[in-house]
């Protein structure tokens, strides 16, 4: 229990260590862990939705879509650092694509699957009524699809930003890992400190897209689905 | 000492290697692969394997048994639930070195963390597998006069298996790529090699080498499982046939 106290008073000092006034700040690195994970998310976003969304949209690629969440799950990320580290040297932008293989695969799987899962009797009825491609996406599909959406996005965050530390392994430093990692310094109190920001920046993180997911899921969906909870591990199962 | 520190290097230094292809630590040397196939890359990839098989078994054991009693008693789902999302949220890194404090820098330690991380996924997928079975099938077996055992063992287990099938996959992938990280608490598995050749340089032969086979072995795990589920329900088969 002392161990506990001794952390969240290393946590109160802002991670500073008596006698060693060099160490960088607990705020500063966990900003900069929040810098790396939303950078590697943003980029996953940027690949991964668009192609998931029109992959479920046109109802093709099933085998891709599913099969990518488990090939990425499949890449170990302390691997990939070290094979980019080989052909790269080590640096932001082979981190960034470790978290970018780890994040693309479950946005991917289930962007595809939230859209494909749109009732077809509600697109046939949109298509009906004269609506464009573009439209029918636009203002049924997405809409109903966001919760399952956020379901991976959410996942990958909280993925990504627990990675960031593995990074510190293979020597990259400015993240929360540089006190995971370095126990010779920060003794054990700071190593669980640095475990307990990680922990609750991924919880804040997941909430704070929770609450995004919330304001742009609509009303009459939010009602129908409190009781129904459709998650990453039921989306592979159907794999 | 820190279990980093620890984990020192174990290899005899590259750079005595005589070839040429070493010594200038060009991007790949199959000969340096060949030398050191059995010393280093064998051993650490053998552990691998172990450390994952035993965390995915005693995982399961652990799992299974928490959702047979959640299956029966509804209410245990939710405290199980609520404790193994705090366990899958601790950071890897940092669960292995906390777990140092009480049980030492050992392979119990990567144990009991690998395991940790095995609960949530594998619990959740057997809970909703047992859940979803169609109540008219379990009906049907009830009529049937079939005991309560033998529904689960003979109607819901067998109909449940995809999706624990599904969690043991994500499962085993899951903890082979955690356990490239157990080298920090106990010098095993293909992290030993990662981190030392991250040491020296970093060595890219044996970066790519070592890494290159944690890949392979997650795919090739996943495909046995596939392969196992495959023949463990036939009946699926022959629906899609």
């Amino acid at each position: 229990m002392n161990q506990f106290v001794e952390a969240f008073q290393f946590i109160g000092r802002n991670g500073a260590i008596p006698g060693d006034p060099q160490l960088p700040s607990l705020l500063h690195l966990t900003l900069e862990t929040l810098k790396v994970g939303a950078i590697g998310v943003a980029i996953s976003l940027a690949i991964a939705l668009p192609l998931g969304i029109w992959l479920g949209h046109i109802h093709r690629g099933s085998f891709l879509a599913i099969n990518a969440g488990n090939l990425g799950r499949a890449l170990p990320s302390l691997a990939v650092l070290a094979i980019g580290d080989a052909f790269l040297g080590l640096g932001l932008p082979v981190v960034e694509l470790a978290l970018v293989i780890l994040a693309v695969p479950p946005i991917v799987t289930n962007a595809y699957l939230a859209i494909d899962g749109v009732d077809p009797e509600l697109v046939d009825a949109a298509r009906g009524m004269g609506m464009s491609e573009l439209r029918i996406l636009g203002r049924v599909e997405l809409p109903l699809a966001i919760p399952l959406i956020f379901a991976g996005v959410r996942t990958a965050s909280v993925f990504v930003i627990s990675t960031t530390t593995i990074a510190a392994l293979a020597g990259f430093s400015g993240s929360l890992g540089d006190v995971i990692a370095n126990e010779t310094s920060y003794h054990f109190s700071g190593v669980l400190g640095a475990a307990i920001c990680v922990a609750a920046l991924a919880l804040a993180v997941d909430g704070a897209l929770a609450l995004v997911q919330r304001l742009l899921t609509p009303r009459g969906l939010r009602l129908a689905q409190s009781k129904r909870g459709y998650r990453l591990a039921d989306a592979a199962r159907t794999a | 000492m820190s279990p980093l520190a620890a984990a020192g290097p174990v290899i005899p230094n590259y750079r005595s290697a005589s070839s040429s292809c070493v010594v200038h630590n060009h991007l790949f040397c199959t000969e340096w692969i060949a030398h050191n196939w059995s010393p280093i890359l064998w051993p650490a990839l053998r552990q691998h394997i172990l450390l994952t098989a035993v965390a995915v078994a005693l995982g399961f054991l652990i799992a299974a048994a928490l959702a047979l009693l959640a299956h029966r008693h509804g209410w245990v789902e939710r405290p199980t639930i609520v404790l193994t999302t705090i366990l899958y949220t601790i950071p890897s890194l940092a669960l292995f070195e906390l777990l140092v404090a009480p049980v030492g820098a050992n392979v119990i330690a990567a144990e009991i963390a690998l395991v940790s991380y095995t609960l949530l996924i594998l619990f959740r997928n057997i809970v909703t597998g047992l859940r979803e079975v169609p109540a008219d099938v379990r009906e049907a077996a009830e009529g049937m006069g079939m005991s309560r055992r033998q529904v689960l063992l003979r109607v819901e287990l067998p109909l449940a298996l995809p999706a624990i099938v599904a969690g043991l996959r994500i499962a085993t992938v899951t903890i082979i790529a955690l356990a490239t990280i157990v080298y920090v608490v106990c010098n095993q598995g293909l992290g030993v090699p990662i981190h030392t050749a991250l040491g020296e340089g970093p060595f890219k032969t044996e970066l790519i080498a070592a890494g290159g086979l944690a890949i392979l072995l997650a795919l090739v795990a996943d495909a046995l499982l596939v392969g196992a589920q495959w023949l463990l329900t036939p009946w699926l088969r022959a629906r899609s046939a």
